[in-house]
């Protein structure tokens, strides 16, 4: 058994691929769980970063600056009465958010986090990935029909048109960054998401610059198509507050509302995993070929721990400016023990060993992190589009480029090999 | 409505603009107001057409107003719009006269963009005469008519969807009435529809 | 229950669910773009508006009723409590009527610090329909920036007066207080203050791309249908009518300033946008030049304790921020009102709804109903 579990740490593929059993169910119980965490600092960062860019403070009561408001919401969530209207089938508004939620975090079983990690590496890991993210129109369309309501039913039709339309541009800008990857000696490309990422290893460049500006159209066409995908603003339109009150999940409350919240997150962070893996080079440092030798591979690996030093900073700054008043001594002393935690990590992160293995995963955060505060960013600045746009956005605007680029991707990908 | 008296009309040959004083702020004012004789171009064409049926044309506090004889409804609102420009239909009202024969005074507001001039058309009608709907000539006294009967009980003839506007459809009575208390209530409209024994 | 008929709902009664591809859906009265309490019966063909019904009364009050039954003086803070975010427009023209019933007229000084805190009130009331608005149409953000802005404009509201919202700020015959200290820097640092935050909203939308897709050809009404429906304000002016009341029949001190009429050409959401935009800016110009020359003098005209108006009728409008609001006032001698009619232009407006979103997508019926400018304790009084 012991046997078992060592033998893993010798392979340099994923537990998948070694076909070990063990440690593939350990990373999916921390990816599981890096998930879950990453979708309660997502909620917290959300209301903050929101609040902040619209002069208020968003939520301060709950723990200091709100820190511990996500915990607070899910366990209100949890403990909320259950409600089921009374016309709903029962069967199927029981299924469909849990169709949602197992489609959001099935597709994390390919996400690469790392050259190894990751639960495990297909040969059709793109195509898997899109796959499998796309069934989540499913759940929302039964949970708007189980509803039996309106306001549910349009904003599930809606979705699901919105879904199918946007996933052909996406489709093929992805095919176009796939293309990409077969521009080595042997011509062959891959759909494998560790190979991809290898191959812009191998060419030196991210796909965004490549054939600049058209590796960046198409980037562009997946960025705009994967906020689209993923119902958010401004394309929110299944669930424009404003005009269906929640869309698909207007009758949805407690636990499985909470289950479809979950779902949403983590596709976002499915969909930004693509682009990131496609386009921003996956888990590689910025400038692995231009800034290279001992010297820079030690500033860059002392990035991770630097970054949570930092956060702590702010973390122990934030303590000082609390208010001196005995009613926030436990707020203070939280806050510090906070701070105190975020900089124990970084400090961690600055053992060799650590800091070696710890790097890939690091980068491929980060970048993740950045579509994370673009899409609060959207948020706080578009207005919403109207049905017919969105739709001539999609068909109109994004299938031909995506199209154009595609082909001349192509005919480049012929001409310059 | 009698077409013919249509027919001798002469067209308004140049609205008279000057002989309605209309300025709210006027210069000097007499201690006690008293409506005056309204004379103008408009109404001397009005007279011309319908004799008598122009009972008052008066100007009181600058505003004026002009009773007319419910008969000639609403012809004559059709010729204030097309012939004296009237365009605009600001409001139309009612007020209770328990006392009175004819209990209530409707009254339409016009105003028109192009003399820059508000009037007040004013009838006389008794409890449960019906007044013909001025809705083909301004749609906006749909809603208005609506109001004035939830509010007032005078039923409008010809209106495309005469119901209660700002009550709940199936409450008795109507509250701007004076017979109408200011507490008084439709209890059993409340007891059926919000379950409770009385709205106070 | 003895549900309220709605002729859209009696016509769908005879058929099925499956029958038609139309659908009859109920907006409100709880919803979060209805703006209130109102309720708007769609038949939708997908998402195609076939047609609309408004329900509207479940805030109605009875405030007519109740004036009949109180002295003019007691009636002047329930006219607040009608269009609640433009409360001291309200009140100016209540003052107003009675003022022209008792045949008093209120001292000029007066008369300023009316413009001043009517204009301001404009300016609150433009700023409360951005941020609404612009919340409907999916910019949650500009909502803050007005809702922090507006805040400024309360706080003169309550340093004058005492109250923010329902401001009971004026009285029949003129004002019942005095400037405070300051008044006067508080004002022009106001307009110091706000002139940049108007273009920040403007930054926000006006060449925002989604936004003029969303507004730009939404809910068009034509200079003859307003007039024809007795749309006022805003509204009638975007649809090319250079038509405001503060210059056709001036009262208060209107005629004494400066000001443009801002117009529209197209009738359409955008324009109308643009048209409230431009007024806030002219609001801003009127402040400026009445802040600066307040007359001295008294601030209450002569009028009696006791009002008790000659018999007679008076009508009387102003031109509050989202059309005429008119007064109807009729007196028997005594000291209550006869009878009081109130001409809310939210009323009036919003029966325009059905016409301008016949057609449209169900997104535009929330882009209009936000555009119309609507305050249900007004409509419903």
């Amino acid at each position: 058994m012991l046997d078992y579990i060592t033998s893993y740490l010798k392979s340099d593929t994923t537990p998948g691929q070694a076909g070990n059993f063990f440690w593939a169910f350990v990373y999916i119980l921390l990816i599981f769980l890096g998930l879950s965490v990453a979708v309660i600092a997502m909620n917290w960062l959300e209301r903050k970063i929101l609040a902040h860019m619209q002069v208020r403070l968003g939520p301060m009561r709950v723990g200091p600056h709100g820190l511990l408001q996500p915990i607070a919401d899910a366990l209100k969530l949890l403990i909320k009465e259950d409600i089921m209207p009374a016309e709903a089938d029962p069967v199927v508004f029981w299924i469909a958010p849990l169709i949602v939620v197992i489609t959001a975090f099935t597709v994390f079983i390919v996400v690469p986090f790392g050259p190894t990690h990751a639960v495990t590496d297909m040969n059709i890991g793109v195509l898997f990935m899109l796959g499998v993210s796309s069934l989540s129109v499913l759940g929302i369309v039964t949970a708007g029909w189980a509803s039996n309501s309106h306001y549910p039913l349009i904003g599930a039709l809606r979705s699901s048109a919105q879904m199918v339309s946007y996933e052909i541009a996406m489709g093929l800008a992805v095919i176009s960054a796939v293309l990409m990857t077969s521009l080595n000696t042997d011509g062959t490309g891959t759909l494998s998401m560790i190979g991809i990422v290898q191959a812009q290893q191998a060419q030196q460049t991210w796909f965004i610059f490549k054939f600049f500006p058209l590796g960046l159209i198409a980037f562009f066409v997946f960025a705009v198509a994967m906020v689209a995908e993923t119902n958010r603003a401004p394309f929110d339109l299944p669930e424009a507050e404003s005009e269906l009150t929640a869309g698909f999940h207007t009758e949805y409350s407690g636990f499985r509302w909470s289950l479809f919240f979950l779902a949403e997150y983590s596709a976002m962070i499915a969909v930004s995993s693509i682009a990131v893996t496609l386009w921003l080079g996956g888990w590689m440092r910025p400038f692995p070929h231009w800034l290279t030798g001992e010297t820079w591979d030690l500033v860059f690996s002392l990035f991770p721990g630097v970054t949570f030093v930092l956060l702590a900073l702010i973390t122990f700054y934030s303590t000082i400016r609390m208010p001196k008043h005995p009613y926030f001594r436990v707020q203070t002393i939280g806050l510090a023990g906070f701070g105190a935690v975020l900089g124990l990590i970084g400090l961690l992160l600055f053992v060799p060993p650590v800091r070696d293995r710890i790097q890939d995963i690091y980068w491929f955060a980060v970048k993740v992190a950045g579509f994370m505060y673009l899409y609060i960013w959207y948020r706080g600045t578009f207005p919403r589009y109207r049905f017919d746009q969105l739709m001539k956005v999609g068909w109109k605007v994004l299938l031909p480029i995506g199209l154009g680029v595609l082909i001349v991707t192509g005919i480049l990908g012929v001409v310059l090999s | 409505m009698p077409e013919e008296t249509k027919a001798p009309t002469p067209p308004p040959s140049g609205p008279p603009k000057a002989a309605a004083p209309h300025a709210p702020a006027a210069p000097a004012k007499p201690a006690g107001p008293t409506p005056e004789p309204w004379s103008s171009g408009l109404v001397t064409t009005l007279k011309r057409q319908y004799g008598s049926g122009i009972r008052e044309a008066s100007t009181y506090l600058g505003q004026n107003y002009m009773v007319v004889d419910s008969s000639l409804i609403p012809e004559l609102l059709q010729v204030l719009r097309d012939q004296e420009q009237f365009d605009y239909c600001v409001d139309i009202t009612a007020v209770h006269y328990p006392q009175r024969e004819k209990q209530f005074d409707l009254i339409w507001i016009l105003y028109s963009f192009a003399r820059n001039q508000r009037i007040r058309v004013k009838i006389m009608i008794a409890d449960g005469e019906v007044v013909p709907s001025s809705v083909s000539i301004w749609p906006t006294a749909n809603w208005l008519e609506r109001e004035v009967y939830d509010m007032f009980g005078i039923r409008f003839e010809g209106h495309p969807d005469l119901k209660r506007i700002l009550l709940p459809e199936g409450w008795k009575g109507h509250p701007l009435r004076k017979d109408y208390g200011i507490i008084q209530q439709d209890n059993e409209w409340v007891q059926i529809n919000l379950g409770i024994e009385s709205g106070q | 229950m003895t549900e309220r008929s709605s002729h859209l709902e009696l016509e769908q009664a005879d058929k099925t669910y499956l029958d038609s591809n139309e659908l009859i859906i109920n907006m409100g009265p709880q919803h979060p773009a209805t703006h209130g309490v109102l309720r708007v019966i769609l038949k939708l063909d997908g998402e195609k508006v076939l047609g609309t019904e408004c329900v509207i009364g479940y805030l109605h009050r009875g405030v007519e009723k109740i004036a009949e039954n109180r002295t003019y003086t007691m009636f002047n803070p329930y006219v607040d409590r009608m269009d609640y975010v433009a409360a001291v427009s309200n009140g100016l023209g209540y003052c107003e009527a009675v003022e022209k019933l008792l045949n008093v007229e209120a001292p000029s000084r007066a008369k300023y610090i009316r413009v001043i805190l009517t204009e301001l009130n404009r300016l609150a009331s433009h700023m409360l329909w951005l941020g609404t608005h612009a919340l409907d149409i999916g910019a949650i953000t500009p909502l803050f920036y007005t809702f922090r802005d507006r805040e400024e404009i309360l706080k003169i509201f309550e340093k004058y007066c005492g109250a923010r919202l329902t401001t009971h700020a004026f009285r029949i015959g003129g004002c019942q207080y005095e400037t405070y200290d300051g008044f006067e820097e508080d004002v022009t640092k106001f307009l110091k203050f706000v002139t940049p935050k108007i273009d920040e909203y403007e930054q926000l939308l006006t060449t925002n791309r989604i936004w003029v897709e969303r507004t730009r050809g939404v809910g068009v009404i034509s200079a003859a249908d307003c007039k024809a429906l007795g749309v006022t304000g805003p509204v009638l002016r975007a649809s090319g009518v250079k038509w405001d009341l503060r210059k056709a029949q001036p009262y208060a001190a209107y005629s004494d300033f400066d000001f443009e009429i801002p117009t529209g050409q197209s009738g359409d959401t955008y324009d109308r946008y643009l048209v409230r935009m431009q007024e806030m800016r002219q609001s801003l110009r009127i402040i400026e030049q009445a802040v600066g020359k307040i007359p001295d003098g008294p601030i209450m005209a002569k009028v009696p304790k006791v009002m008790k108006p000659p018999v007679g009728e008076v009508y009387h409008s102003i031109e509050a921020p989202k059309g005429e609001l008119g007064y109807f006032i009729v007196s028997d001698g005594s000291t209550q009102p006869y009878r009081v009619r109130v001409r809310p232009p939210s009323f009036v407006n919003l029966q325009a709804l059905d016409q301008m979103v016949r057609g449209q997508l169900v997104a535009d019926v929330i882009a209009v109903i936000g555009t119309l400018d609507i305050v249900l304790g007004e409509v419903d009084r």
